[in-house]
């Protein structure tokens, strides 16, 4: 035994000096390893890393852009609401104003029409008057004259002087008329 | 199914102390292994470490395969393990020493690295292997001579043959008569030395670490007589405690080789300061 470990140590080469055969080996061995990460299974977990930082970066994206959008929504919407409510206001002032302006109107023509009536009244009465003041002086004179006929019988047949007399009675009642009306 | 005569000697023999019998250290024959296939002398043949390299490959293509292949947004349990440690290097290391954009490239290659030396370290400590793989210089040379290969043609695609030579030698005027004798440093210190400490450190870190662990279990074996009992305790339980050290340390060289062919890749790729 001790003859046998005397020859290795004898053997035994200086440890710094590569053995051709090992170098081969040692060369073919990493080269087996570097040849499949390198060809495939490194590429394919980079794929997957990609992929994995995509979903992630992904998923932040897509609930940024969703809050963006319901940010913008609700600015849409508040801005609807305050033009709506601007509307509103404005349709209420119009139709207030727009009241206001029928209520005047309506007023306005009611009392024109109030005028109208009264003026039309006042003519009617007025003509109406005339007319009664006219037929009533032609009835009065001719009563009169027929009474004064039948009181006084043919004397007063003289034409002219018929006419003065009734002239004269009638300014007489003209003149109680108008005072009777100042006394009124 | 080993070789190595050390593990024969500490497991399969009687010898311990107070029985005649010397200790049998740990040494450079513990890194040889007798080919499980081939003959030593004629270059082709087949060993442990091979064995393990090889097997080591395909634990790791096996474990990113099942957590990749099919990935989802919505990772499971082993995705998600190995998302963590993709995210680690990508972003704690690539992105942090190139940045996003330039870096974006050499992820592949700079996550095939790390973890392929990281499972070759592991083997050191994961029972019936316990070797680690990065400990025989030849497969850390490798990679540091992919990394260097990359480094010179990036300096020189990105520089051109003068840019190439200021940036390797450093060039900075405002050294004044300093300028020649910092060149010549920085020359052989970029061009020349360069992967051979980026091999080494990892290769030594190993070396020492599998001696270390060896020492102390080939100790708590060959103690177990007498008196000795009680020291092959204490060897036994530094024995746990540099393995646990040794996981820390697996982790670590894997990291801090990533991280220098990150700044030797970012070195490329600046401009002139």
């Amino acid at each position: 035994m001790s003859q046998l470990l005397i020859v290795a140590a004898e053997e035994a080469e200086n440890p710094l000096v590569p053995p051709i055969p090992e170098l081969v080996i040692g060369l073919l061995a990493f080269v087996i390893v570097f040849g499949f990460l390198a060809w495939k299974l490194l590429p394919n977990i980079n794929k997957v890393l990609e992929q994995r930082r995509e979903a992630i970066e992904g998923g932040i994206e897509k609930a940024e852009a969703a809050q963006t959008e319901a940010q913008s929504v609700l600015e849409q919407y508040k801005a609807q609401l305050a033009e709506a409510r601007h509307e509103a206001a404005r349709l209420r002032q119009e139709a207030q104003e727009q009241g206001a302006a029928l209520i005047a109107e309506m007023r306005a023509e009611g009392q024109r029409q109030r005028e109208e009536i009264v003026a039309a009244g006042h003519t009617q009465l007025e003509a109406d008057r005339k007319t009664a003041s006219a037929a009533l002086r032609q009835d009065v004179g001719k009563l009169a004259t027929e009474l004064a006929g039948k009181l006084v019988g043919e004397s007063l047949e003289d034409h002219a002087r018929q006419s003065r007399v009734i002239d004269r009675f009638l300014d007489g009642l003209d003149d109680a008329a108008s005072k009777a009306e100042a006394t009124r | 199914m080993s070789a190595d005569p050390t593990q024969v000697l500490a497991f399969e023999t009687d010898c311990h102390i107070f029985d005649g019998c010397g200790f049998p250290a740990p040494g450079l024959h513990s890194f040889l292994f007798e080919p499980l296939w081939g003959d030593a002398d004629s270059n082709l043949y087949f060993n442990k470490t091979m064995l393990l390299a090889l097997l080591g490959s395909i634990i790791i293509v096996g474990f990113f395969w099942a957590a990749f292949r099919r990935p989802k947004v919505v990772p499971g349990k082993l995705q998600m393990v190995a998302e963590t440690g993709y995210d680690f290097i990508r972003r704690g290391v690539v992105y942090e020493t190139i940045g996003k954009k330039e870096g974006e490239k050499y992820v592949p290659l700079i996550v095939s690295l790390f973890f392929f030396i990281w499972m070759m370290n592991l083997w050191s400590i994961i029972p019936l292997a316990q070797f680690p793989v990065t400990s025989i210089i030849a497969y850390p040379l490798v990679l540091a001579l992919i990394v260097y290969v990359l480094w010179v043609s990036l300096t020189f695609k990105r520089h051109g043959f003068v840019g190439f030579f200021k940036n390797v030698t450093g060039y900075d005027k405002s050294l004044g008569a300093v300028l020649p004798l910092a060149m010549t440093i920085e020359f052989f210190s970029n061009l020349l030395v360069r992967p051979f400490t980026h091999a080494v450190r990892l290769f030594a870190n190993m070396f020492a670490g599998h001696t270390l662990l060896l020492l102390f279990t080939i100790a708590s074996w060959y103690l177990l007589n007498g008196i000795g009992i009680a020291y092959a305790g204490v060897s036994f339980v530094m024995t746990i405690v540099m393995t646990a050290f040794e996981l820390f340390i697996q982790a670590l060289q894997a990291y801090v080789f990533v991280l220098l062919t990150c700044t030797y890749i970012q070195g490329a790729l600046a401009e002139h300061h």
